[in-house]
């Protein structure tokens, strides 16, 4: 059976749910391989998570310097591992903006194609995409080379399914090229807590209605009684109430969790198209003709300063 | 300092988009287009870097003969000249083909920066600034929310999931940008004016010197096999808060198991 390569996003130690999708997803196409890039003893923690979720291989590339460069030395191991791993029937990777940048330029190496945001891998290779907001839904596939797939975070429901992990190691030599692009620095602005956007499950926003930065607290207490990670609109993060990497819509995030909780925001184009293919949509909205409630299995139109608190109590009382 | 700023033409997002069911391609002629809205973030900052070096802002766009429309209004921000490769051959290509355009094309200018937009709203990949720098074998530096030329170097703050990141380049480089970057100028009506006597060099791809096989629907690498309308979201349950909106929501979510 032809390997399928899985990139492995971790953090501090943990394999991301996104990479658990991806091993679960993998194995209709073929052996799910992992690779894991990054410093010496990146993988290290990682292998017992990697051979619950099936992974047959985990090719071990790490290098002291590899974290130091943009996005590039990550094509170059991956096209390296492509070619230890021999034909192998796919090559999936989570869509962060990172990875679809290191899945674009491997596709380029191979002389192959990329295919971005699959929110389905099918046995055959092809993907399915959501696409214009989530108005259209296409079945594409690459037709040269080793198929380099995105896939969009809470496509798949992770399952177990034990495989052997044997390590491979792969040598990281990082040409001149791949060292182009220098990180200097790397400044965490966010409240680390929180889940990232792009693979929570469930996720709160809010919008213009919140009025102000101070009554931001509002969405971040319900968000922390679901576990949930915090949106907003672009009117929130353009009004400086929040920063710019919350923002999901056209020109942020693209999410599409279990549960998305809509508060104080109207539902304009420019925010459904980045959240309306949400499992379950929840809006609270003081105008009833605001649009987003075209979109919402559940709707209150309220002052979201009464209806969200007394959502995040009720939540926090029911859990015990 | 000369600067190469990239520009699509997408269709407007608030139109109703669609795709061609006689090639499952993007239908760029029944709506109106725009220049991707990301896309004037680029050429702001590209007017910016021209404005405190000197030198020249080229537009750089491929895509059909209607596209001249948005490389005016670039030029009517204050570019100085353009670049249009035009050529049905392109038609149907997908990223990694635009990319090789893209790169032949710049071999036709002088640069020292490369600056196009994050993302497209009509594909939405965000991909091509990352293959351009593949393809001409130069830094990149993407998802830019501040850029900062220094000598023959350049600093960026990359936008990342918790903050940003510092990145480092020497020059030239491919710099994508976020719409934190800047705010876009509108167009003067002096500027408009113009705009009308710059100079578009059109170009078609055996000009640029690739050849017919390595761009079009035909060659490319990925395929859109099929395509369906989505039904429309199910409109829910929508009521009027009565001083019970916030446990109404949370029955809601335990019916749904949520909770």
């Amino acid at each position: 059976m032809a390997e399928v390569l899985v990139l492995v996003d971790s953090v501090d130690g943990a394999v991301k749910k996104a990479t658990l999708e991806l091993l679960t997803a993998a194995r209709s196409l073929g052996e799910p391989s992992a690779v894991v890039i990054g410093a010496p003893g990146t993988a290290a923690p990682l292998k017992g998570t990697l051979a619950e979720y099936g992974a047959a291989k985990v090719y071990v590339a790490e290098s002291d310097e590899i974290g130091d460069y943009l996005v590039a030395p990550k094509a170059d191991v991956l096209a390296t591992v492509v070619g230890q791993a021999g034909e192998p029937a796919a090559v999936l990777v989570s869509s962060t903006p990172e990875n679809k940048e290191v899945a674009a330029r491997l596709a380029f190496k191979l002389g192959s194609g990329v295919l971005t945001d699959a929110v389905t891998v099918n046995d055959d290779g092809s993907v399915v995409q959501s696409i214009f907001g989530g108005a259209v839904t296409v079945q594409s596939k690459v037709s040269k080379g080793t198929p380099v797939i995105t896939v969009r975070a809470n496509s798949v429901t992770p399952s177990p399914s034990a495989g052997a992990a044997d390590e491979v190691t792969v040598a990281v030599e990082l040409s001149d090229a791949a060292k182009a692009a220098k990180v200097v620095d790397r400044v965490v602005e966010a409240k680390g807590s929180r889940p990232a956007l792009t693979d929570a499950s469930v996720i709160v926003s809010g919008g213009r209605g919140v009025g102000n930065a101070e009554n931001f607290s509002v969405i971040e207490a319900l968000a922390d009684s679901l576990g949930a990670a915090v949106g907003a609109s672009r009117a929130a993060t353009d009004a400086g109430w929040v920063p710019h990497t919350m923002q999901v819509g056209q020109t942020g995030v693209t999410v599409a969790p279990q549960l998305y909780i809509a508060v104080g925001i109207s539902g304009a184009i420019q925010h459904r198209a980045g959240m309306q293919t949400s499992k379950t949509i929840v809006a609270i909205n003081k105008d009833p003709e605001a649009p987003i409630f075209e979109l919402a299995d559940f709707g209150v139109v309220g002052d979201l300063f009464t209806v969200a608190p007394q959502l995040t109590e009720e939540l926090t009382k029911r859990k015990g | 300092m000369n600067i190469v700023v990239l520009v699509k033409q997408v269709p407007d997002t608030s139109a109703e988009r669609k795709l061609n069911a006689d090639d499952n391609t993007l239908d760029r002629e029944s709506v109106d287009a725009v220049i991707n809205e990301i896309d004037e973030y680029a050429i702001e900052a590209g007017i910016l870097l021209k404005e405190a070096n000197d030198g020249e802002v080229t537009i750089l766009t491929v895509g059909p003969e209607r596209a001249t429309e948005s490389i005016r209004k670039a030029l009517s921000m204050g570019a100085d000249k353009a670049v249009h490769v035009s050529d049905p051959a392109v038609h149907g290509s997908d990223a990694i083909q635009t990319a090789k355009v893209i790169a032949a094309a710049l071999k036709t200018i002088e640069y020292d920066v490369v600056i196009a937009g994050s993302e497209a709203t009509d594909t939405r990949m965000s991909v091509v600034p990352a293959l351009v720098a593949e393809a001409v074998g130069l830094p990149q530096l993407s998802n830019a929310r501040k850029i900062t030329v220094d000598g023959g170097s350049a600093t960026i703050e990359r936008v990342s999931d918790t903050g940003y990141d510092v990145v480092q380049a020497s020059l030239p480089a491919v710099i994508s940008v976020v719409e934190k970057i800047n705010e876009p100028r509108y167009p003067s009506f002096k500027g408009i004016m113009a705009a009308k006597s710059k100079p578009i060099q059109t170009l078609t791809v055996a000009d640029l010197g690739l050849g017919a096989d390595e761009v079009g629907l035909a060659n490319a690498t990925t395929q859109v096999v099929s395509f369906e309308v989505a039904p429309p979201r199910q409109a829910g349950q929508v009521v009027k808060d009565e001083g019970d909106g916030g446990a109404k929501i949370a029955d809601f979510l335990a019916s749904k198991k949520l909770i």
